[in-house]
């Protein structure tokens, strides 16, 4: 609860606070860290919603069989 | 052996997506980070009984990937990340048109990063861990983590704000009418 210890921790990451070099830097740098902070989102989840590639769910079905020797056979529908 | 949980394959699957992305932000190329991924699981299913259900999965995930990306870096000894943007090449959309030319920016700064900076904001800024799971993933001090998310955003910040400042000047048209008004 001490709200001294908490706001800066908050504040880094909100990545609106990186740096305290002059006023006017500040608000700019700010405006530019919370692009950053979008920019990098937008990038990173262009990828997470490609969603998991065919490739992918093969080889989990063929470690599945691998490990399940009971379930081999007709295993697809 | 091991019985597999489908709740933990359903988990593995879930993240996934998240791995695709870090990896491919740690390799710069898509066709390694899918190899990566792929060598993940491979390492994960051989490895399931050391997990300790209950704990965090995907950080457990996570912390194989990077090792097996650390350990075939030092091996291949050579530092060549593919400049075309790895990124760009998975790229479906643009977020946003208007803020196409932003974005090139920002990916072109963020490739400039260190890879222990850049890997230290994805996992804090876009995958969504705390300071103190990012510490457990890279194996370092969370002051550590703190310091290099920091520096990176700083540096980068400093790239983009030069990108900026070129925008902030007048352009052709407000020089023609400033002309035109001393006239």
């Amino acid at each position: 609860m001490s709200d001294d210890h908490s706001e800066s921790v908050s504040a880094a990451a909100n990545g609106l606070s990186s740096h305290h070099e002059g006023g006017k830097e500040t608000v700019l740098g700010s405006e530019i860290q919370a692009k950053i902070g979008q920019h990098l989102r937008a990038m990173y989840d262009d990828v997470v919603r490609q969603g998991v590639p065919d490739r992918f769910m093969d080889l989990l079905s063929k470690l599945d069989k691998a490990d399940t020797p009971s379930s081999e056979g007709g295993g697809r529908k | 052996m091991s019985r597999f949980d489908p709740t933990l394959r359903d988990e593995i699957i879930a993240a996934i997506p998240n791995l695709r992305a870090f990896a491919i932000s740690l390799s710069g190329s898509v066709d390694r980070a899918d190899d990566l991924v792929q060598e993940t699981l491979l390492r994960a299913f051989a490895n399931i009984s050391s997990f300790r259900p209950g704990t965090n999965l995907p950080a457990w995930l996570f912390t194989i990937l990077r090792n097996l990306f650390r350990s075939e870096y030092r091996k291949r000894r050579r530092e060549v990340p593919d400049s075309d943007g790895a990124f760009a090449a998975t790229l479906t959309s643009n977020p946003d048109q208007n803020t196409h030319l932003d974005f090139e920016d920002f990916r072109a700064a963020l490739e400039q990063l260190p890879s222990d900076q850049r890997e230290a904001l994805v996992l804090v800024g876009a995958s969504g861990f705390s300071y103190e799971e990012a510490a457990d993933i890279c194996q370092c001090a969370v002051g550590t983590i703190k310091s290099r998310v920091n520096r990176a955003r700083k540096r980068l910040g400093e790239m983009l704000a030069l990108d900026d400042a070129s925008d902030f000047g007048p352009d052709k048209t407000t020089r023609a009418v400033l002309a035109a008004e001393r006239t």
